[in-house]
C-alpha cells in the first residue's frame, strides 16, 4: 500500500502531532505514505462561485502531482480532504474547469486518481478487523466522543464518505482500538470553523463538547486541526486529540500528547494507557 | 387516388395560438388526393365530430386525417366518428399537431411550416391504408382481485354484487391490508376496524367470491378475456378446513416474538392470527419462530388442539385459474425511516414512525389505546409529530407528496389531545394539504379545539436529553430556530411502493413510474386502466391515496371489469403483427424482442415460421423492426405507409426557404 501524502499546512505546525502519529501508525500497518515533493496549502475553502477555478490551482496541482508519480493521495485533515476530493470531481465531471486548470497549470490530469482520507484507507484496504488484530495496547475501558464535524460528511453526494446524519466510521475505528465510542447528539455539527476565530464565538463548539461530556466522554477525537481548535478551548479538562494519536497509542507508540492543553496524559495514565511518569 | 379529407383542429388557443391552421387547412387542400380541407374550433366535440361525419358523406371520403392532439388522446373518438359515416375505423390518421408540435414551439411560423409537414406525412400515410377489421376475442367472465386491502375488497364486492364470479388473492392470512392497522379515520373519526370488520365478513360470505388468502400471484400469462394465472398458497402448517378458529394453539404458543403489524411494539406468537378480528379467523405458524421449526419439538400447538388441524408438513400448493380481467389493488408500504439518521429512529425507541401511533391509539394495539411511549410506558405530555418524513424531498429521492400525512397527522395530534387532554401536539409541517371534503375544517378543528401547535419547518435533528427527546428545527415564518422537549416524537414517512411491486408488475406487464407506482394508461381520462388491457388499478398501488379516494377508484376498476364483462366477445384492435410466411426464414429473432411473449412457432410445412397471437400483440412493432427477412409486417404501420410519411417529410422540410 503505497500512497501520495498530503499533509497540509497546518500538519507541519499547530498539529504537527497529528502528521507525526499518523506517519507512525501508518509505518506500524505497513501503508506508504510518501509525502508529495513541493504541495502547497490547499486553499483551505472548496470556493462555492463556479467562476473561482484560481482558488483551485493549488489542489489541482497537488493531484496532478500525485498522478505524475503514479499514486493515490491521502490526506488526515478533514478540510484537506474536502477541497481535494470536490476539486478532483469536478476536474473528472467538468471539462471546462478541467481544460482551463490544465492550460494554467500546465499538467494534465483528468481525475483519475483518488482522494483518500486515512479513515477510509483503514476502512477499505487495512480493514477495521486486520487493525483489530495489530493493536497492542487495547484503550480498554476509554470512552471516547467521535467528533465528525461537517467537511469530512458534507456535501454527502460529493464527499460520499459515509451516512451524513448517522455515521459511523469513527465508531468503528474506535471499537477496532478496543475503546469505547459514545453516542451523543452533535458529533456532525459544525465546530464554528473559521468564524469562531474571528469573531471569538464558541457557542457552537461549547455546544459538541457540553454534550459529549453529558454523555460521559473523557475524550473527544476529530481529524481537523480547525476543529481542535475550537473545541478545545471551550472546556476545561475535556480533552480533544486526533484520531491518530489515539491509533499510534493503541498500536505501542506515545500518542504525542506532549504540550496539549487540556492534558489527557493524566486521564491516559489513570487508565493505564501510558506509563507513569519516572 | 383514394378521397382524402382533412380537418384541422385549433383545440382553443392549444393549437391556433401558435400554429396558423387557416394556413395548415389552405396548405393541406393542395395535397394530392385532398378533396375536402377544414378547420374547426374543437373537432372533439360533438359539432366538430358532425363535421367528420358529414364530409364522409358528402365528400364520399376513402380515408380522413385529423390534425389535433395525441392520437393516444382522441383517436378512438375520432375512429367512432368516421364508423358512424360508414367509414371503416381504422383509414382514421391522426397527425399530433398540439403535443409534438404548438406545445413545444413558439415560433408561430416554424410551427405552421411543421405543422403543414406533419399533416403532410399523414396524408401520405392515408393513401396508402388498407381498410382493416377488427379482431373479435372471447372472454371468461370471472375476475381475479389481487389484494385484500379496503381497495381490493371494494373491487371484488362490486362485481361479485354485478353477478360475476370472483377469485380474491391476499398475500397476508387474513382480508384487511394497512386499513386493519388503523385506529380512526379522518375526517369523521369513524373507528378503522367498524367500518373494516363488517365489510371483511361480507366478502369471505359471498357466494360469487372465492378468498384465496396466504396466497400469492406467480405467472400471468393470456390476454385480456383469457388471462392464465398461477396462483401459490403458501404452508400456513395449519389445515384449516379443520380447524374450528378456536385460537388454543396461539393462546398456549409458549412462544413470543415482536408482531410486525404492531410495528415491533407488541408481541404476536409463533402461532395465531394478527389480530382478534381477523378475516378468515385462521392461525398460520410463523416458520422462521417457531420452535419445532427451528428445534424440532414443542408441538404444544399439536397437543392442544382439539381437531389435530395442524400439520407441519404442509407444502405450497399452486394452481392455474383462468380469468377475464384482473384488478390490481396491493397497497403500499411505508418507508423505513432509519434513512433519516438525524431523526433517530431505531436509536430511540420514543421516535416512532405514524403506523406505530396508529397502533399505540388502536383499542386492540399493544397499549389497549392507551398513548403510552414505547420506553417506559409513560403517558406522553408533548408530542412532536414531524411530517413529509421522505416525502417532497428530492435530495432522498422522492420528489412526491405522500398526500395522505397531513391529514393523518392532524388526526392523530385531534386523538393525542383527547386521549391526554392536558398534552400538547407540536406538528413540523411544510404546507398544510388538505385538499377534500370536510378536510379543511377538520385540520382547523385540530389546531382551534384541540390546540395543536402548528410549526411551518423543518427539523434537522432529534436527541435525547435526559430521558425527552429535544426536536430541534425551524419556525421559517418567525426565522427562529426552535428545540421542543418532547416526549415521544412521531414521523410521518413517506408512503412507497410495496418492496416487490415492481417484480409484480413485470408479471403482469405493467409500467411503474420512477418510484415503482404502477402507471395510469391516462392520468386523466383512464385513471383505473393500465396500458395492458383488462388489468386495473385500484388504491395506493397507483399512487398514495386516502380511504374515500380508494374505494371510489376500486368502484371505479370494477365498474371497468363490468363493462368488459358485459360484452358477448371482445373488440380488439388489428393493429398488430402479422407474418408473411412466405418471407419468414424461421430464424425468431423476432421472439426474444417481444416484451408481450406473443410470437410462438409454427410448423408451415417442412420448417417453423414465426406466428404471432393476436390477442397478446399490443403491435409495438418491435418484432418488424427485428425482422431480418421482411416477413414481419405491422398492420396499419407497413413499411410502405412508414416510408411515404418519412418521404413526405423530407419533401416538406428538406428544402427550406
Amino acid at each position: 500500500m503505497e500512497y501520495r501524502y498530503f499533509p497540509g499546512c497546518t500538519l507541519h505546525e499547530q498539529a504537527r502531532n497529528f502528521d507525526i502519529t499518523a506517519r507512525e501508525s501508518a509505518r506500524e500497518l505497513d501503508i506508504a505514505l510518501v509525502e508529495l515533493d513541493n504541495w502547497q496549502c490547499c486553499g483551505a475553502v472548496f470556493p462555492l462561485a463556479t467562476d473561482a477555478l484560481i482558488n483551485l490551482v493549488s489542489p489541482y496541482r497537488a493531484l496532478a502531482s500525485a498522478h505524475a508519480a503514479g499514486f493515490d493521495l491521502v490526506t488526515l485533515c478533514s478540510g484537506c480532504l474536502n477541497v481535494l476530493r470536490r476539486t478532483n470531481r469536478l476536474v473528472a465531471t467538468d471539462r471546462e474547469a478541467r481544460e482551463k486548470l490544465r492550460d494554467f497549470v500546465e499538467m494534465d490530469y483528468a481525475g483519475e486518481r483518488r482522494v483518500y482520507h486515512l479513515l477510509e484507507v483503514l476502512r477499505r484496504e487495512v480493514t477495521f478487523e486486520t487493525l483489530r488484530s495489530r493493536v497492542k495496547r487495547r484503550l480498554t475501558g476509554l470512552h471516547v466522543a467521535p467528533y465528525y464535524g461537517c467537511l469530512l460528511l458534507r456535501p454527502p453526494e460529493e464527499m460520499e464518505f459515509d451516512d451524513v446524519e448517522a455515521p459511523t466510521v469513527m465508531e468503528d475505528f474506535l471499537r477496532a482500538l478496543g475503546a469505547e465510542p459514545v453516542d451523543y447528539p452533535f458529533r456532525t455539527e459544525c465546530c464554528g470553523a473559521y468564524v469562531a476565530l474571528r469573531e471569538a464565538k464558541t457557542q457552537a463548539a461549547a455546544q459538541v463538547v457540553r454534550s459529549a461530556a453529558a454523555a460521559g466522554a473523557e475524550l473527544v477525537v476529530s481529524s481537523c486541526p480547525a476543529c481542535n481548535y475550537n473545541l478545545e478551548r471551550v472546556h476545561p479538562t475535556l480533552p480533544v486529540v486526533y484520531f491518530t494519536q489515539l491509533l499510534a497509542l493503541a498500536l505501542g507508540r506515545d500518542g504525542a500528547f506532549a504540550g496539549q492543553v487540556p492534558d489527557p496524559t493524566p486521564l491516559l495514565r489513570g487508565k493505564s494507557l501510558l506509563p507513569e511518569v519516572s | 387516388m383514394p378521397r382524402i379529407g382533412v380537418v384541422v383542429c385549433w383545440c382553443g388557443h392549444n393549437i391556433a395560438g401558435t400554429v396558423d391552421v387557416t394556413q395548415v387547412t389552405a396548405a393541406a387542400a393542395a395535397m394530392p388526393g385532398v378533396v375536402y380541407a377544414e378547420d374547426y374550433k374543437y373537432v372533439c366535440s360533438e359539432p366538430g365530430q358532425d363535421l367528420i361525419r358529414r364530409a364522409i358523406a358528402d365528400k364520399r371520403l376513402d380515408a380522413v386525417v385529423v390534425a389535433a392532439c395525441s392520437p393516444s388522446m382522441h383517436e378512438a373518438t375520432f375512429r367512432q366518428a368516421a364508423a358512424a359515416a360508414g367509414l371503416n375505423p381504422y383509414r382514421v390518421e391522426i397527425a399530433n399537431v398540439r403535443e409534438q408540435c404548438s406545445w413545444v414551439h413558439r415560433d408561430r411560423e416554424e410551427a405552421t411550416v411543421k405543422a403543414v409537414a406533419l399533416v403532410q406525412a399523414m396524408v401520405a400515410k392515408a393513401r396508402r391504408e388498407e381498410p382493416l377489421e377488427a379482431l373479435r376475442l372471447p372472454v371468461t367472465r370471472r375476475a381475479l382481485v389481487i389484494g385484500g386491502g379496503i381497495a381490493g375488497m371494494q373491487a371484488a364486492m362490486d362485481i361479485a354484487d354485478a353477478g360475476y364470479q370472483v377469485l380474491l388473492v391476499e398475500r397476508e392470512p387474513n382480508l384487511g391490508g394497512r386499513m386493519a392497522q388503523l385506529s380512526e379515520t379522518f375526517p369523521t373519526l369513524d373507528c378503522a376496524s367498524c367500518i373494516l370488520t363488517p365489510r371483511t365478513a361480507e366478502v369471505a360470505r359471498h357466494p360469487r367470491i372465492e378468498l384465496l388468502t396466504y396466497s400469492e400471484v406467480r405467472e400471468v400469462a393470456g390476454y385480456v378475456g383469457d388471462f392464465r394465472v398461477r396462483i401459490a398458497r403458501k404452508p400456513a402448517y395449519v389445515d384449516w378446513d379443520r380447524c374450528i378458529g378456536c385460537m388454543l394453539c396461539q393462546e398456549k404458543c409458549p412462544r413470543k416474538v415482536p408482531s410486525p403489524f404492531e410495528r415491533d411494539m407488541g408481541f404476536k406468537k409463533a402461532i395465531g392470527v394478527n389480530f382478534p378480528q381477523a378475516v378468515p379467523n385462521r392461525p398460520v405458524i410463523d416458520r422462521e419462530h417457531c420452535t419445532y421449526f427451528e428445534k424440532g419439538k414443542c408441538q404444544v400447538c399439536v397437543r392442544v388442539c382439539p381437531v389435530e388441524a395442524v400439520d407441519f408438513e404442509q407444502r405450497e400448493t399452486v394452481r392455474e385459474e383462468a380469468v377475464g380481467a384482473i384488478v390490481v389493488a396491493t397497497g403500499f408500504d411505508v418507508l423505513a425511516p432509519a434513512e433519516f439518521g438525524e431523526y433517530g429512529y431505531g436509536r430511540y425507541p420514543d421516535v416512532i414512525d405514524s403506523l406505530a401511533f396508529e397502533r399505540l391509539n388502536s383499542s386492540s394495539g399493544p397499549t389497549g389505546g392507551v398513548i403510552r411511549r414505547p420506553s417506559d410506558g409513560r403517558v406522553p405530555r408533548e408530542v412532536v409529530f414531524i411530517q413529509c418524513v421522505g416525502s417532497r424531498d428530492p435530495d432522498r429521492g422522492r420528489g412526491y407528496c405522500s398526500k395522505i400525512c397531513c391529514m393523518y397527522t392532524a388526526k392523530h395530534a385531534m386523538l393525542y389531545r383527547h386521549k391526554v387532554p392536558d398534552g400538547q401536539a407540536y406538528v413540523f409541517y411544510m404546507d398544510v394539504r388538505a385538499g377534500g371534503k370536510g378536510y379543511e375544517e377538520f385540520v382547523q378543528r385540530t389546531v382551534e379545539q384541540a390546540g395543536a401547535l402548528y410549526l411551518r419547518g423543518r427539523v434537522a435533528r432529534v436527541y435525547p436529553e435526559g430521558d425527552r427527546m429535544l426536536v430541534r428545527g425551524v419556525d421559517t415564518l418567525s426565522g427562529q430556530t426552535v428545540e421542543v422537549a418532547a416526549d415521544l416524537v412521531v414521523l410521518a414517512t413517506a408512503a412507497v411502493p410495496r418492496g416487490d411491486a415492481r417484480e409484480l408488475a413485470q408479471l403482469l406487464k405493467v409500467g411503474t413510474d420512477a418510484h415503482g407506482f404502477y402507471n395510469e394508461a391516462h392520468p386523466k381520462l383512464r385513471p383505473v386502466e393500465t396500458m395492458t388491457r383488462g388489468i386495473f388499478l385500484a388504491g395506493a398501488v397507483q399512487a398514495p391515496r386516502d380511504i374515500s379516494e380508494t374505494v371510489a377508484q376500486a368502484s371505479g376498476a370494477a365498474s371497468k371489469v363490468l363493462a368488459l364483462f358485459s360484452q358477448e366477445e371482445l373488440v380488439a384492435d388489428p393493429l398488430v403483427a402479422v407474418v408473411d410466411e412466405t418471407r419468414c426464414a424461421g430464424c425468431f429473432l423476432c421472439r426474444p424482442v417481444c416484451p408481450y411473449q406473443a410470437i410462438s412457432t409454427r410448423v408451415a410445412g417442412n420448417r417453423e415460421v414465426a406466428t404471432v397471437n393476436p390477442g397478446l400483440c399490443q403491435g409495438c412493432g418491435a418484432c418488424a423492426v427485428a425482422c431480418r427477412s421482411g416477413a414481419m409486417a405491422l398492420k396499419g404501420f407497413t413499411d410502405e405507409q412508414i416510408l411515404a410519411e418519412v418521404e413526405a417529410l423530407c419533401l416538406r422540410t428538406g428544402s427550406p426557404g
